[in-house]
């Protein structure tokens, strides 16, 4: 047998898909992936998918925007050209800090945002022209689909899926 | 079902029996279709306004801002009021997106697509005014601080106007990145929906290949959050920053440390108007009656009740503190006695008549919960928040410190055309919008469809009684 087959079973209802899950998870089975037209809430948690660390990233990159907005007012107000614009002192940053705060705070923003956003497109493989990779074009509309590698043990995963109320259960050989 | 509980006394915000492949086809459907006559009437209009516009911005940077009404003592008027005006509306497509996603709003969510779009489209125009209004816009790019040839020469950090740049162009960025990440499932929809190759190949391309994986969605919602998050800040630094262009100023009537909180408010208020008007209209016109309901239109007047009774008590105080502070200069503020009776006192009254007088019919509930009234009082706001800002600006700066200085302001039919130009070019951006893209965040609405459609809160309901 080769081991490259997998069960593709699809459901109408996350209710429905949540229970498959339960099912399949606690008959020892490994699901290799789930799609869904929606985010379906406690999903990840019953699949034992770890937390996403996109919000530290998201921290991390805050903190770099920060660092820049303060060198950078640092470096171009007090550093290279020291000057009196209106009475404002630029003996050193910290008397002219007030004046950076709205600087700091976009900067700050700025970084978080994209760099997270950005982390997220590449770590969830997103781009514009990025091939779709749902089995069923169905996924994105109405259709949950479970997608179960088949070691050997096709009959009895079938039999498993036919208690699930799938509306549909295809063996598929992936290539 | 127990675990989309909610309670009976909430209204569905789904009317009508819908299934998941109802929201779908009720979505996709003026993307899917065709447009109508009134569709292309309503374009015709707003690109005919466009093209005036861009004629009165060229006619404005080939001959000079003289042929502006503005003098040497009124030196903003038009130009910084449409500015501020046009940033004030975008803040309410931020608000729902974000804060409203902080605080779990459901309504929010058939709504915010619309309200990001808007968003973004006001922006844009607002992001036009602070090029235009210069006197050499080609030498705009000298705003950024990139390493040149003059000894690196730098530009200040002390400048409002330099603070609104970053503040303009961070707010416009992470704007479109949230709305285009939140926009990704609804692409991918439309792209294993479409027939017709080359709309496939559109949507395949914008949808960035879209799968809709569990850890996809996982990642995508810790995303919204996040930037939900730092969206929130940002809209209220962004208003904050725009109002320092006057508190930060030595002017009576624009020193005032009350700003950046009542511009907020105010931003909030007029964009939540906005927002009335423009689903008014699009609810009826995209057949979308069951996603935005009654009930919507209701919470989005509450809103505007609220912040506009902040607007209203920031009127009073300011009102009250010229007369307190004692200085003979605040005798002449926009929010003054000398305001109320100048010659400037029609757009002072039109003020109180539009922001204060006319939106209090809100707390009867009749009022905000018709769509008529709500669609006449949001045009009232809008005009409202409008005078605010000329009145801020040009009532301020037309009597000064000196009496010597002492003068008026009259628009030229080129301020006019670059302002009904904008809206033009905003109506083009809206229109062709709705047209193309998915209007409704179909991820979230089938989220809530069983703990809020109206279907299954009957069904519920039913079940509780036996």
């Amino acid at each position: 047998m080769s081991t490259n087959k997998v069960i593709h079973a699809l459901y109408n209802d996350d209710d429905v898909l949540m229970d498959a899950v339960k099912t399949v998870k606690e008959a020892n089975h490994h699901i290799e992936e789930v799609f869904t037209p929606f985010p379906v809430h406690g999903l990840d948690k019953l699949l034992g998918l770890p937390h996403t660390r996109l919000a530290i990233c998201a921290f991390l990159y805050g903190l770099t925007g920060l660092a820049f907005a303060i060198w950078m007012t640092n470096y171009m107000m007090i550093d290279n050209w020291p000057q009196d614009i209106g009475g404002k002192p630029s003996f050193s940053w910290i008397v002219n800090m007030p004046a950076f705060v709205p600087i700091m705070f976009e900067l700050t923003v700025f970084f978080a945002a994209h760099l997270m956003v950005i982390t997220f497109y590449m770590r969830s493989r997103l781009w514009p022209f990025k091939e779709a990779e749902n089995p069923d074009p169905r996924t994105t509309d109405d259709i949950f689909l479970m997608e179960i590698p088949v070691h050997n043990n096709e009959e009895e995963l079938t039999a498993l899926l036919n208690t699930t109320n799938a509306v549909e259960i295809k063996v598929i050989e992936k290539h | 079902m127990s675990s989309h509980y909610e309670a009976p006394i909430r209204e569905p915000l789904v009317l009508g029996e819908k299934s998941y492949h109802d929201i779908t086809m009720d979505i996709v459907k003026p993307i899917e279709g065709k447009a109508n006559k009134n569709w292309y009437i309503a374009f015709t209009i707003a690109l005919i306004a466009f093209l005036w516009g861009v004629g009165c911005i060229l006619y404005t940077i080939g001959t000079g801002i003289g042929v502006w009404g503005l003098n040497k003592n009124i030196g903003w008027a038009w130009d910084i009021t449409n500015f501020v005006w046009w940033v004030g509306i975008g803040h309410a497509g931020t608000l729902i997106s974000a804060v409203l996603l902080l605080f779990r709003q459901k309504w929010r969510m058939a709504i915010n697509r619309s309200a990001e779009a808007m968003t973004i489209f006001a922006v844009f125009q607002a992001g036009l005014f602070p090029l235009i209004h210069m006197g050499r816009p080609w030498n705009g790019y000298w705003v950024l601080p990139i390493p040149n040839q003059f000894g690196s020469l730098w530009v200040n950090f002390n400048s409002p106007l330099l603070w609104d740049v970053f503040a303009i162009s961070t707010y416009l960025s992470v704007s479109l990145v949230f709305w285009w990440t939140g926009l990704l499932p609804d692409f991918a929809m439309i792209r294993d929906r479409a027939v017709k190759p080359f709309q496939k190949k559109i949507y395949a391309l914008l949808s960035f290949g879209w799968s809709g994986r569990a850890k996809d969605w996982q990642r995508f919602e810790e995303v919204s959050l996040v930037l939900a998050g730092l969206a929130t800040p940002l809209v209220l630094s962004v208003h904050t920053i725009v109002s320092m262009d006057f508190a930060t100023s030595i002017n009576p009537g624009w020193h005032s440390t009350i700003f950046p909180p009542y511009f907020v408010a105010g931003a909030i208020f007029s964009g939540f108007a906005m927002v009335q008007t423009l689903l008014g209209i699009m609810r009826k016109v995209s057949n979308l009656e069951s996603y935005i309901t009654r009930l919507h239109v209701e919470y989005m007047n509450i809103v505007i009740m609220v912040t506009g009774g902040i607007v209203a008590v920031a009127y009073a105080s300011e009102f009250f503190i010229a007369w307190y502070t004692g200085s003979p200069y605040e005798n002449y503020t926009y929010m003054s006695i000398g305001a109320a009776t100048g010659p400037y006192g029609w757009a002072f009254w039109s003020l109180i008549l539009f922001n204060i007088a006319i939106p209090q019919l809100l707390w009867i509930q009749k009022v905000r919960r018709s769509f008529i009234m709500s669609f006449i009082i949001s045009i009232a706001i809008n005009i409202g928040m409008w005078f605010e800002r000329f009145d801020i600006i040009a009532i301020v700066l037309s009597k000064g410190h000196l009496p010597s200085t002492w003068t008026r302001f009259e628009p030229t039919f080129v301020d006019v055309g670059v302002f009904v130009g904008t809206i033009g070019f905003f109506f083009v951006l809206f229109l062709l919008y709705a047209r193309t893209f998915p209007v409704i965040a179909q991820a979230e609405v089938k989220t809530i469809m069983k703990s809020s459609g109206e279907h299954y809160k009957q069904l519920r309901d039913g079940k509780n009684e036996h």
